[in-house]
């Protein structure tokens, strides 16, 4: 049995002239140039060894061997000879990419958004999909039986409960979370609450059934609509430059009084991008804060709506075809 | 709600352009989706005054005209008998598009010599301008319509189709518009008249009227008119249900229905003699009960459903559709006029319990005042009896239970106003604005008492009144203030923490993001055939049978995914999603429980000059990037052989764990998989992570997942050794041991070979050994001990023999 360590290994050897070569003076350039590539040289002698080697294992260390007598041949070309001495190369021809991962356009403009709340001291938290009915209508003062309730189509779970009601359902937005995120913390509240929603409708350039929002709520003592406009202009200064058209008119949403819709120039025309407010005192009082003491605003921001806007993407049904040619534009 | 200016201006004079109005509408609530335009393409086309007309020097027939456009003064040819001087007329100039009178096509007007005299433009017939077939002569126009406007404005109508919000159910009305109109552009808002002569008997002679279930049914009114003479509508009324889509029926009905569009009430007219005992009761339904309906159907009636009846049965469903029986006839000749306060939730109820979705009911579920009752019931009593004649009852009929306890009056103090407005009005601007909405306003201490008009039925705190005015006062007027005060206390969100950097992680594997369906259906499920697990929450109301279930498995996505883009993407195909699946637990809701997909397939790399042809994805790559997320997470993963997920082909796949927790899997995908799922290209490796395994397991280590650990200052040496092993002993094992070894810093394989020159079943591994003390330089002796002392080691554990 041969002894594993009777002969230095490769690795060894290359970082050992080149540690070398790093010190060496010009004049001693030649003398390094034979202890290691010379005739009696120390990766010649290594490649003479090759015969006594294994059939397989000849092919594998030849290679590796000769390899790295190129590599130092080109050291110690590099040390005698300046840079510019050296060949032409076609400068023009495409560089060596490593192959590069992207974020979904959905994820990257849900961190923007966060992000630019967080600059504000909004918290990032996250609720289920799959809801009541109590904290997707009744929490947010939409009672049954309220027509408000048409405004929003409903995916409903098939599960029926002993008393012959549907309970369950696919969040319309992320509002349910405003009314949990109370339940369980007390004012000052502010958070923004990024997520899927889903909505039975029919789907075109504008409109999909499945899509995301960003939530906001902040509730604290003093709040009012100008600390809502204030806000929401910083986000959309943020996210869309200040030089972009922004409309901030009235609007309704049973959960909020006095009602914002949002809106920003997308080729002349008003793209509504959120819907806000002042919380109505109803949410309030029904989470048990005092909405004679405390008052908050919300808003519910549509996400692939913002990336549309940003990228003059024509299509919302883009965002769930998963087609690279869409993906790797961004 | 379409509304149509022409009508509109009944009720508020428009001194503002109609864009403008639109414009304020929307931002004060009231969208307005689309101006729609009536009247031909009239641009070009103005109002003209003729001021002279003389004969044509050349033409008997013809005479010259000259007209006052405006702008300038023009001489016209023109062939009309009844063109006069001091008309006013529409002129048309060169380049506008009129109606060839000929060819009955547009046609862009052109200079014209006629006869010898040069024509500027023309006065125009009906015909031309698209109106009617009339061609003998000039349109004529009103004498006091302004010289030099467009013919539009004069003659044109428009619709403003406005989006009205569940809160406004008096916008759902001409009347209501007009207000907003009057309150957002200063000017006043008329209603329309109600006076009617009342000849007839005392009503109470001719019909009583009881409510036996007072909770549904606030106030009802009612009126009786006989001798009435029934038949088809006039022009005018026809002419404005029509421009609303509304079909004419009889003069009656119409009527109600022109006053439900006017001012948003719903009426109904029974016949009276089919009112048994010319009662009206109004109550529940009784179980079993039916109702031939309106609209031929036989109905059987929820028990909660409010009718109503005469003494004997049903005559109508209130506030949804009236009965067959009763309703108005060409032989009907008195009726029972209804105007009545009905329950919005069982109003909904009961459309939602019989499918009927009818105009009353699209306003009554919205809740109405009881007082708009009143005012409608009058409104539809006159214009019944101006269009259909008969005689008035002396006086109506007026139940009105609760009315003692009705006060929709609204405090409204200075300090809320502030607290949620933010800005404070001047008091004289609170109180021209509310009064200018119809409010009544009376001064308190520190505010106002508000008693809303009988139409807003939305104006109940004082929240209301806030919007009310920031509305009407604009939203620009509001300061902007970004948000300060004290920030809450910081909640960690660990779940999210982690997954966004499984996120990250992966895209620096080279990894592309994608966002797929989370429904699906439990058959396309079944084709990737994931582990079981529980049965997919299933939807109600599917919007296709494709979308009928939520995903327990983001496998089906992301494989899809990567199938679709084989067939357009030329380069590297490797995908990942990081979402939810949602996993029943028989009650309540479902664990959402976040987890991370990938797969590759195709090329390792792009295309590239000094390449050559890339090798393709495998098991490795697959491997390699959940080693590199997990690595990101400070997790050492352990990779063993399993056998029990019929996703991935046999033999190809590892179960990934940590800390004895699993944590996914990872393999190429079983053939029969990949031709399920209609994907063409292979092998397709992929992994799945449970990321909130992953958070569970970081949550329960020390805060910091990833932990410093010093590198030695003394020099390391590396040495090479290759042995030969059963095929069937893992690499990893081996390497495990050789890492566990004394003196070792680092070790791994650097080479797998099968084949010629070694014994069958036998494999070689070469392994990669770094040497590395903590206080000193290792001498060569130590070295040689310590790497004879692996190699004795493996030939113990694993039989291993040194290759020579």
């Amino acid at each position: 049995m041969a002894n594993p360590s009777s002969t230095e290994s490769l690795e060894s050897l290359r970082g050992r002239a080149l540690v070398e070569l790093r010190s060496a003076s010009a004049e001693e350039l030649d003398a390094w140039r034979s202890k290691y590539l010379g005739r009696r040289g120390a990766v010649t002698q290594l490649l003479r060894g090759i015969a006594e080697m294994p059939v397989e294992e000849r092919r594998r260390f030849g290679a590796a061997a000769n390899l790295l007598r190129e590599e130092m041949e080109v050291a110690l070309a590099n040390r005698q000879a300046p840079v510019a001495g050296r060949a032409r190369i076609d400068v023009s021809l495409p560089g060596r990419r490593p192959q590069t991962g992207r974020l979904h356009p959905t994820t990257w403009t849900i961190r923007d958004i966060t992000a630019a709340f967080g600059a504000m001291g909004f918290q990032v938290v996250e609720g289920p999909e799959v809801e009541y009915d109590h904290y997707n209508f009744t929490a947010l003062n939409i009672p049954q039986d309220h027509p408000a309730r048409d405004m929003w189509d409903t995916l409903w779970i098939d599960r029926i409960d002993a008393d012959g009601k549907r309970r369950v359902l696919l969040r319309t937005h992320t509002s349910p979370m405003q009314a949990r995120v109370m339940e369980t913390s007390r004012p000052p509240v502010r958070v923004v609450v990024p997520g899927r929603c889903y909505r039975y409708e029919a789907t075109d350039a504008t409109h999909e059934w499945h899509f995301h929002q960003v939530e906001g709520l902040a509730v604290a003592e003093g709040i009012t609509f100008a600390d809502l406009k204030g806000t929401l202009y910083e986000f959309a200064r943020r996210i869309f430059g200040s030089d972009r058209k922004v409309r901030f008119r009235c609007d309704y949403f049973p959960f909020v009084e006095p009602g914002v819709d949002m809106a920003i120039d997308w080729k002349g025309q008003w793209l509504e991008i959120m819907g806000a407010g002042m919380v109505h005192p109803r949410v309030l009082a029904g989470v048990g804060y005092d909405p004679e003491k405390y008052t908050g605003f919300a808003f519910g921001i549509g996400v692939e709506r913002v990336a549309i806007l940003r990228h003059g993407i024509d299509d919302i049904r883009q965002f769930a075809a998963n087609d690279l040619r869409f993906l790797s534009q961004f | 709600m379409r509304i149509p200016v022409s009508w509109l201006k009944d009720y508020v004079p428009l001194a503002t352009p109609i864009e403008e109005v639109a414009r304020r509408l929307t931002m004060a609530g009231l969208e307005v989706e689309a101006i729609e335009r009536t009247g031909g393409d009239w641009r070009g086309i103005v109002v003209g005054h003729v001021q002279a007309v003389r004969p044509h020097p050349n033409a008997d027939r013809l005479r010259l005209v000259t007209v006052d456009t405006g702008k300038e003064t023009v001489e016209v040819v023109c062939g009309a008998p009844n063109v006069a001087e001091g008309q006013k007329i529409a002129y048309a100039a060169v380049g506008a598009t009129l109606v060839d009178g000929h060819t009955g096509k547009p046609a862009q007007l052109k200079p014209a010599r006629i006869r010898g005299v040069v024509s500027n433009g023309m006065v125009c017939s009906e015909r031309e301008l698209g109106i009617s077939q009339e061609h003998e002569g000039i349109l004529v126009l009103s004498v006091d319509a302004p010289i030099g406007t467009p013919l539009a404005d004069v003659l044109g109508d428009a619709i403003l189709d406005i989006k009205v919000s569940p809160n406004r159910p008096d916008c759902l009305s001409l009347l209501g518009i007009a207000r907003e109109i009057a309150a957002l552009t200063d000017v006043r808002a008329v209603p329309p008249p109600v006076e009617y002569p009342e000849s007839g008997p005392p009503v109470g002679s001719l019909a009583q009227v009881r409510i036996d279930d007072p909770d549904l049914c606030r106030r009802y009114t009612a009126s009786v008119i006989a001798g009435i003479r029934v038949g088809p509508s006039p022009q005018w009324l026809v002419d404005r249900l029509g421009l609303l889509g509304q079909n004419p029926i009889n003069n009656v009905v119409d009527v109600t229905n022109y006053v439900m569009l006017e001012m948003g009430q719903p009426l109904h007219a029974f016949n009276l003699r089919e009112v048994h005992g010319g009662t009206v009761v109004v109550r529940r339904a009784t179980q079993g009960e039916k109702l031939l309906t309106l609209d031929g159907a036989e109905r059987s009636l929820p028990g909660d459903a409010l009718v109503i009846a005469d003494t004997e049965r049903p005559i109508g469903l209130a506030g949804v559709i009236g009965g067959l029986r009763s309703g108005i006839t060409e032989a009907t000749t008195d009726i029972l006029l209804e105007s009545a306060t009905f329950d919005a939730a069982n109003n909904r109820r009961t459309q939602a319990a019989l499918a009927i979705k009818t105009e009353a009911t699209v306003r009554f579920e919205k809740g109405l005042r009881p007082e708009l009752a009143e005012v409608a019931l009058k409104r539809a009593t006159r214009l019944i009896h101006e269009v259909c004649g008969g005689t008035v009852a002396a006086g109506w009929i007026d139940v009105w239970p609760g009315r003692e306890q009705h006060d929709p009056s609204v405090m409204v103090t200075r300090r809320k106003l502030a607290q949620v407005l933010g800005v404070e009005y001047p008091e004289h601007q609170v109180e021209k604005t509310l009064a200018a909405l119809g409010c009544t306003v009376a001064f308190t201490t520190d505010g106002w008492r508000i008693t809303p008009p009988y139409w807003r039925s939305d104006i109940t705190i004082p929240e209301d009144a806030a919007e009310e005015l920031a509305r009407v006062i604009g939203y620009d007027t509001i300061p902007t203030r970004v948000i300060s005060g004290e920030l809450p206390r910081w909640i960690p969100n660990p779940r999210r923490d982690v997954r966004e950097r499984v996120r990250d992680a992966l895209v620096a594997c080279g990894m592309q993001e994608v966002v797929t369906y989370p429904l699906t259906t439990e058959e396309s499920m079944a084709r990737v055939r994931p582990p079981a697990g529980p049965k997919p929450l299933r939807v109600a109301n599917p919007m296709s049978s494709e979308f009928g279930a939520l995903r327990t498995t983001l496998r089906e996505g992301v494989l899809r995914a990567v199938a679709r883009n084989t067939h357009t993407w030329r380069g590297p195909i490797a995908l990942f999603e990081c979402a939810r699946v949602y996993l029943d637990q028989g009650e309540g809701l479902p664990q959402e429980r976040e987890m991370a997909v990938g797969a590759f397939v195709g090329p390792r790399q792009a295309t590239h000059w000094s390449g050559g042809v890339a090798p393709v994805f495998d098991f490795f790559d697959a491997r390699g990037a959940v080693e590199s997320v997990l690595e990101t997470l400070g997790i050492e993963a352990e990779f063993a052989a399993t056998a029990e997920d019929a996703t991935f082909a046999a033999g190809r796949y590892a179960s990934v764990a940590a800390g004895g927790r699993r944590l996914g899997v990872v393999g190429e995908v079983s053939p029969d998989v990949l031709v399920a799922i209609g994907c063409d290209a292979s092998p397709v490796a992929m992994f799945e992570i449970d990321v909130d395994a992953i958070a569970d397991l970081i949550a329960s280590r020390p805060r910091s997942d990833v932990q410093f650990k010093p590198f030695g200052r003394y020099p390391e040496s590396v040495r090479d050794l290759s042995i030969v092993v059963d095929q069937n002993v893992e690499a990893g094992k081996v390497l495990a041991l050789a890492k566990r070894a004394r003196l070792v810093a680092d070790a791994t394989v650097f080479d797998e070979y099968r084949g010629t020159g070694l014994a069958a079943g036998k494999k070689a591994l070469g392994l990669r050994i770094v040497y590395q003390a903590p206080d000193r330089t290792l001498t060569s002796e130590e070295i040689d001990r310590a790497h004879s002392s692996i190699l004795r080691g493996l030939e113990h554990e694993f039989g291993a023999v040194l290759r020579s």
